[in-house]
């Protein structure tokens, strides 16, 4: 039933606008029924909403993946190389006197000293530490039989290294067979060699039981080890490696040419600043101490490069599913347009209708962007499976994507939204529907 | 009806026109006066284009009239923001239209709920008062069915209920038998019997002379001139 109606005029006190305000009724639309609206918008025709958000949903899974398997990869990355090059540290006598050929008899000899590998062992966090040198053999040639077949070559040019026992725990050694020398061999100058896998392969050497003899040139060494694998220093693998106190007497080696020194993961720093004191107490700064880039460096720059070539293609494909979202709500406009025409009879306003198309393609976003990004998830953790990697996952990017697939949702509907508000009642009625 | 201090006017048209910009314009309604009375059940009749749609519109307060003055219940029309026209439209009248205008996905029951949600007030008993529409219109037992597996009268009662649903002041139908049989336009001229019995306004756009023939009074619009045909006092 009509209310009385009270002319204008008769609210004396009132200004006529506000009169008029508490006579007339004003449309109206709660949130609780926008939502409700855009749910049932949605679920009405749920094949056809999850092929309108198909585009999104990859697109944030896209994103969420790749910023899951940089992370990951990154991750890995860094753990590998951190675990051995964070606990390497190399230290060098000065460039010029070591170098310098004429200056082999001068002072350079106090530079590195023979128990290097000893002195650093002292020291708090090295686990082990080793002296290495490169031996000049002139052009002797090294063999496994003592006599030479002239049909076929049994000579060969291998590198022969001289090292401290101390550096096969240095290098992280495995042996195939056999065992290492070790300090009595040292200090005794004894005539004993281990090989690396390729030396041993060339000498045809395979069993150490009986200590079989190599020559190098006229020097005659005993095999007691073959080594299977290092973790540093490769040029091992492929060398004759002697113990310095032999190098010393037989191939008149004047002083080490590098300190292997493997630390506890973190002291390096430390290690670096006292291992230069421990070897060349009265000018430490002579000496040239190498140690490991910054694992935090390391990590952030493989990231960023994973990170930026991924997110471009994560935000391509958003676009695409962005383009999806605004292309359906636009189509689904003007199928919808009796259906505007009615609500705007109903007394929604332009607003109501731009609302409810706004709310209905967000909400479409946001689905989108909570189905990408579990699929994005699924995705990091089936390939880390696959690739025996941890995933690692930002904590935040389950949280914000949802929120990204609502923007994008939002931006992708606001011009069929617009579009919705603008349709003239009069015309969307008379569309049948 | 003759008497001048009978029921209240629901609706006031004075010197209403319609001119639709163009070359040349197309004057759809000329200078109109026109009162409704609450309880009043008119019919305006009159041929293909006389202007009888613009005048609906008008009076539903879904295009506004290029010169004159509407009042509904009193109220200037003209004075309204689009909040204020789109609230009274809401509250105050009640479309009924002959493509019926059902949401397809959406069961009777929310369907006539639909005609709320853009009104301020209480949600909770929204869905007791659709049930009571659709009882009113005898379809008490359809609530939960689809528009697709009503027949055509039976969607046009779902229409009629969801305009129903508030208690409008004014309930506007444009051909709302257009897309019916004769059989079931009788039943829904027959609901409309019924609704003006218990005092509810309405206004019926038609061609079809069975559907003015029930109403109390009738309009022939032609030309976009409208006469009365009904001998009736028309109060300026
Ligand atoms: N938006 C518009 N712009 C221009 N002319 C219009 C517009 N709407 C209606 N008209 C014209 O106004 C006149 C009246 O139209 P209206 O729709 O009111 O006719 P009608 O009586 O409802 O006809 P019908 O019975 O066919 O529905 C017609 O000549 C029509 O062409
Ligand atoms: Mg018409």
């Amino acid at each position: 039933m009509p209310e009385p109606y009270v002319p204008p005029a008769s609210g004396v006190e009132l200004a006529e606008t506000e009169s008029i305000a508490s006579a007339v009724p004003r449309s109206h639309l709660s949130f609780r029924d926008l939502l409700s609206e855009a749910t049932v918008a949605l679920t009405a025709r749920p094949a056809r909403t999850l092929l309108t958000a198909l585009g999104t949903i990859l697109g944030v899974a896209a994103l969420v993946a790749t910023l899951g398997l940089a992370k990951t990869a990154g991750n890995q990355i860094v753990s590998r190389f951190d675990e051995l090059e964070a606990t390497s540290v190399i230290v060098r006598p000065p460039q010029d006197r070591g170098q310098d050929p004429r200056g082999q008899n001068q002072q350079q000899v106090s530079s590195i000293p023979w128990d290097a590998g000893d002195r650093l062992q002292r020291l708090n966090g090295v686990v082990a530490a080793g002296t290495k040198s490169d031996v000049s053999v002139g052009n002797a040639l090294a063999r496994s039989v003592p006599l030479i077949d002239p049909l076929g070559q049994s000579e060969f040019q291998i590198p022969v290294i001289a090292v401290s026992p101390g550096l096969f725990g240095a290098v992280r050694t495995e042996l195939a067979t056999g065992r290492v020398f070790d300090d009595g061999h040292n200090q005794r100058g004894d005539n004993v060699a281990v090989l690396g896998p390729g030396a041993a392969r060339r000498l045809n050497v395979t069993r150490v039981d009986n200590s079989p003899a190599i020559f190098i040139g006229d020097t005659t060494l005993a095999v007691v080890g073959i080594i299977e694998d290092v973790a540093r220093e490769p040029e091992l693998l492929n060398a004759i490696i002697i113990p310095d106190g032999f190098a010393r007497q037989r191939f008149a080696l004047e002083a080490p040419a590098e300190v292997q020194v493997e630390v506890q993961i973190g002291a390096a720093e430390l290690i670096g600043g006292q291992a230069a004191v421990a070897l060349s107490p009265n000018d430490p700064t002579q000496l040239r101490v190498s140690l490991p880039p910054s694992p935090r460096q390391v990590r952030s720059s493989v990231e960023s490069d994973v990170n930026a070539l991924f997110l471009v293609l994560g935000g391509v494909s958003l676009l695409v599913g962005a383009i999806g979202i605004a292309n359906v709500t636009l189509v689904s406009v003007l199928e919808r347009t009796g259906e505007i025409g009615l609500r705007r009879a109903l007394g929604a306003t332009r607003r109501h209708v731009a609302a409810q198309f706004l709310f209905e393609s967000a909400a479409l976003g946001a689905l989108a962007g909570l189905l990408g990004t579990s699929l994005g998830i699924l995705t990091v953790v089936a390939v880390s499976a696959n690739r025996e990697w941890t995933p690692v996952l930002d904590a935040w990017l389950p949280f914000v994507a949802p929120v990204i697939g609502a923007a994008i949702g939002l931006l992708a509907g606001t011009y069929p939204a617009w579009k919705a508000s603008a349709t003239e009642p009069i015309a969307a009625l008379r569309a049948t529907g | 009806m003759a008497n001048a201090a009978g029921p209240a006017p629901v609706v006031e048209l004075e010197r209403v026109a319609r001119v639709f910009p163009g070359t040349p314009p197309v004057e759809a309604l000329k200078a109109t006066d026109l009162v409704i009375h609450e309880g009043d059940y008119i019919a305006i009749v009159g041929p293909s284009g006389s202007g009888k749609s613009t005048l609906l519109h008008i009076l539903g307060l879904l295009d506004q009239p290029s010169a004159g003055i509407y009042r509904i219940d009193g109220i200037d029309t003209q004075e309204l923001g689009e909040r204020e026209r789109a609230g009274v439209r809401s509250a105050r009248i009640g479309f009924v239209f002959q493509s019926f205008h059902l949401l397809n996905h959406r069961s009777t029951i929310e369907n006539v709920m639909l005609a709320e949600i853009y009104r301020p007030g209480s949600r909770a008993k929204r869905r007791d008062r659709a049930i009571e529409a659709l009882e009113q219109v005898g379809l008490g037992h359809r609530l939960t069915s689809f528009p697709t597996t009503l027949s055509g009268g039976e969607r046009q009662r779902v229409a009629v209920a969801r305009a129903l649903v508030g208690e409008p002041s004014l309930l506007l139908a444009d051909e709302p038998t257009g897309n019916l049989d004769s059989g079931t336009s009788a039943q829904i001229l027959d609901l409309f019997d019924d609704l003006h019995a218990e005092g509810l306004t309405l206004a019926v756009i038609t061609h079809d002379g069975d559907v003015s023939a029930r109403a109390k009074r009738q309009v022939r619009i032609r030309d976009g001139v409208v006469t009365p045909v009904t001998a009736g006092a028309e109060h300026a």
